[in-house]
Parts: structure tokens; C-alpha cells; sequence
């Protein structure tokens, strides 16, 4: 443990209104406020003492926070505190949102399923973030609460750069609303990395086809992870499969408009080439599947 | 902060930040070193106890989140005489250990599946997120296998 403890407050506030008043009188203050949640993140920087020192706001406490995720209809809410073990043990969520369920599986371990949360991984907006693509494929919606009141945002609007996104210093995300698609929905999911459990991704997939009775693709939404700046929609691709039939020569065009949507890096987990090249396979697993 | 949790089966209250790790309040506040640490990042699973009865990565877990809930560490295991528990016997049995390091958590772990099979499909999704580096895990899974198999006879005896 590399960061000095006495560098780092802890709040603990009981209620919602207590933990955004807080979050409202640190705007501007030196090192901020950071929320907390299942800490499965922030504390691997901070153990290894790269953490800026800062006041933690843990999110714990909070009983509207901490519900147990809900469906109303069609739609799952995942609340802040919601972890990956939560929608694992959902039989609903493995039937109607099955890509939540699969990604769930392969971040991290059990160890970090039951600590983790989707609106952490939303909330550190990591390129590399692994439980986000199945959500933008789901065309989530994300919603924000401050002292200013309540809105929403859609997730594929939320991401501005790396690690940036458009939430204020002074807002918490307090949920996740995740409509599940109509049944006869193809979802595709894909994770290649090093092993298939606690290593994150090189490139990471997760989309969604809807066809009508004669095969013409009605709905398509593809996110890819860790082959850009941001976790993203692959607009290209989707514009490519709409309104037509899963054929080659569609099948290929897709393959091509992927080199548009990306812009993948070398770094510690992989090369530029590699991300591309799983870039294309994965679209053409996705669009043939 | 005063932290109070319920541990190994005690009440217990110490004085800690409340963003220390769990970890090391164990260590240090407790004197419960069964508990190690391996990478300190979340990724080897040494450090994994059971909070309210799930499997973590203790290093991972601030000291605050463990207030007024439940935590079992390798120490809580056997029972008060002494008595290994069954997947602890097993370990030692099958020689499913060699340097000790990930033993405790690997046991913890297989512990928490063992009590809740439905968490993974089989022994190898349980553990993936236990590193070894000595025993090629194929003792591990042999100790784990044996010690459900010995809990299954068991329960069916006492069915029996």
C-alpha cells in the first residue's frame, strides 16, 4: 500500500440529498470529491499510490443507491451500486438481456464480480472498460442527480475523450435504465484477451441484430471496447447492415466500414494491427452469426 | 473510524481509516495474517476472504465497506477444536499447497463455491481468479473435487 492514508478523507453519507449537497460545496476544492462505490478500480491506483489525493464520497451507505436492480416492463435498472453478480443471478436478465450476463462473466473474477459495479465502469470512462459495450449495444440510459435536479443521457452520448465524459463534478450516476430487445433478437458478445477471466480485453464486442420475417435487418447496434479513445458505437457498420440482408457482399461491407469507426493504439495489452485486424473478424462473427 | 464487523464469528470492534485496506486492517489491527497479500492490484486472489459470505479480493475492499457485515478469513475456517475444515483437509490431503501464499484464498474461494455452487459453472470459472504458481492446479482441483465429494457423502449419510 504506496498512497499515505492521512492524503485521503472518507464521507459517509445516509441519503442521496446528504451525498450531492457534499458533492455541490467540493466544486473547485483541490483534489475534489471521488465516489465510491465498489473501489474494484480506484483502489489499484491508489494501493499503488497514484491516486491524487482526494475526499472519497462512498456511495455505501445510500439506500436508494444500494436497491437491488428492478424491471419495469421491458426495462432493467441497474441502480449505482449495482454489481456484475447482481445480473448473473437474474434469470431474466440471461434470457432477455443475455450480453449483460456474458460480460458479467468475464470481468475479472468472482472475487471482482461481487464488489464491481456497471455504473463504476461507466463512471471511469476506460476505453478498455469491459462491462460498458454491452450496454451501448442495449442502448442504455444513463441518469445523472445533482443538486440541480435529475437528467438523463443516453450512454453512447456520455463519453466526450478519454476518461472524460459529460458528467459534472458535481453529479452522481444514479442509474442505468437497459431496455431489453423483442425476442427472436440476435446478441452477439466477444472477449479476446489474454485468458478469458481477469484480464481485460485487447478488443471487446457487443451488438445486437433485429431482422423482419424476410431477413431484412431492421435494428443494428454493435460497440466495440479498447479500439479507441472511448468505448463506441461502430456507426459505420450498423448504417451498413440496415435494411439489408445478411449476405456476403453486405457481410464484407461491414467488414470494411469498421476501419472507420476505430482508431486503435499500441499499448501494454496489444498493437494497433492486432485490434484491427480482431476488429474485422469480430465484425464478420458479429453480421454472420 | 471504529469499525465493528462480525468476524470468524466474533464481535469485533477496532480503530481504523475508513479507507484502509480490509487487508490490512486484518493484518495489522486484528493480527490475522493468514490473510496475504500477493499483487495488491486485484488480480492474484490471495487476498480473498468472504465478506457476508462472498468471495474479494481483500485488498480491494476500504475498511469502511466492511462496517456492521460479516467476514470470514482462513482463520475462521476450522472449527474450535482445531479440526481442519473438509476443503482444508483436502488441500493438506491431496497436497493441493506448496509455497502457501494463494492457500488461504484459493481455500476461500472453493469455501464460497462450495456453499454456492450456482456462483460458477465448474471449479475452473470458482478459481479463475486464484493465481498459483507452484502446483500447476491440478492438485488444487483434485482437493477441491474430493472435498465435495467427501461433503456430498457426508450429507447423504446423514440423510441416511
Amino acid at each position: 500500500m504506496r498512497s499515505h492514508l492521512a492524503d485521503f478523507d472518507v464521507v459517509r453519507p445516509t441519503s442521496l440529498e446528504e451525498a450531492l449537497t457534499f458533492a455541490a460545496t467540493r466544486v473547485g476544492v483541490p483534489g475534489g470529491v471521488t465516489p465510491l462505490a465498489g473501489a474494484t478500480d480506484l483502489f489499484v491506483p491508489f494501493n499503488a499510490g497514484q491516486l491524487a489525493p482526494t475526499t472519497f464520497l462512498d456511495l455505501q451507505g445510500i439506500a436508494e443507491l444500494a436497491m437491488a436492480p428492478r424491471w419495469d416492463g421491458d426495462v432493467y435498472r441497474l441502480h449505482a451500486l449495482s454489481t456484475y453478480t447482481d445480473c448473473r443471478r437474474d434469470p431474466r436478465v440471461a434470457e432477455r438481456l443475455p450480453l449483460l450476463v456474458a460480460a458479467a462473466r468475464e470481468l475479472g473474477a468472482l472475487q471482482i464480480q461481487n464488489r464491481a459495479t456497471w455504473a463504476g465502469n461507466i463512471a471511469n470512462a476506460s476505453p478498455a472498460a469491459d462491462g460498458v459495450p454491452a450496454l451501448l449495444a442495449y442502448e442504455a440510459i444513463v441518469e445523472l442527480a445533482s443538486v440541480r435536479g435529475r437528467r438523463t443521457v443516453p450512454l453512447d452520448a456520455y463519453f466526450t475523450g478519454y476518461k472524460k465524459s459529460v458528467r459534472a463534478a458535481d453529479e452522481l450516476l444514479v442509474a442505468i435504465d437497459v431496455k431489453a430487445p423483442p425476442s427472436g433478437a440476435r446478441h452477439f458478445f466477444r472477449k479476446v484477451g489474454t485468458r478469458r477471466m481477469q484480464a481485460i480485453s485487447k478488443v471487446v464486442a457487443a451488438g445486437v441484430i433485429e431482422r423482419d420475417a424476410s431477413g431484412i435487418v431492421t435494428r443494428a447496434t454493435l460497440a466495440l471496447g479498447s479500439v479507441a479513445p472511448v468505448t463506441l458505437r461502430a456507426r459505420r457498420v450498423e448504417a451498413s447492415l440496415l435494411g439489408r440482408r445478411l449476405d456476403e457482399p453486405t457481410i464484407d461491407a461491414a467488414v470494411r466500414a469498421v476501419r472507420e469507426d476505430i482508431a486503435p493504439i499500441d499499448d501494454i495489452r496489444s498493437t494497433r494491427l492486432y485490434r484491427a485486424r480482431i476488429a474485422e473478424r469480430l465484425v464478420r462473427a458479429f453480421a454472420t452469426a | 473510524m471504529r469499525l465493528e464487523l462480525q468476524l470468524n464469528g466474533h464481535a469485533t470492534a477496532v480503530e481504523a481509516h475508513p479507507a484502509k485496506r480490509l487487508l490490512d486492517v486484518l493484518r495489522e489491527e486484528c493480527g490475522l495474517t493468514g490473510t496475504k497479500e500477493g499483487c495488491g492490484e486485484g488480480e492474484c486472489g490471495a487476498c480473498t476472504v468472504l465478506l457476508d459470505g462472498q468471495p474479494v479480493m481483500s485488498c480491494l475492499v476500504p475498511a469502511c465497506h466492511a462496517a456492521g457485515r460479516t467476514v470470514t478469513t482462513i482463520e475462521g475456517l476450522a472449527g474450535p477444536d482445531g479440526v481442519l475444515h473438509p476443503m482444508q483437509a483436502a488441500f493438506s490431503r491431496e497436497g493441493g499447497t506448496q509455497c502457501g501464499i494463494c492457500t488461504p484464498g484459493m481455500i476461500l474461494a472453493a469455501v464460497a463455491w462450495a456453499r454456492d455452487r450456482a456462483s460458477a459453472a465448474d471449479a475452473g470459472e470458482a478459481l479463475a481468479g486464484n493465481l498459483c504458481r507452484c502446483t500447476g492446479y491440478t492438485r488444487i482441483f483434485t482437493a477441491v473435487a474430493t472435498a465435495l465429494e467427501a461433503s456430498r457423502d457426508a450429507h447423504d449419510g446423514a440423510e441416511g
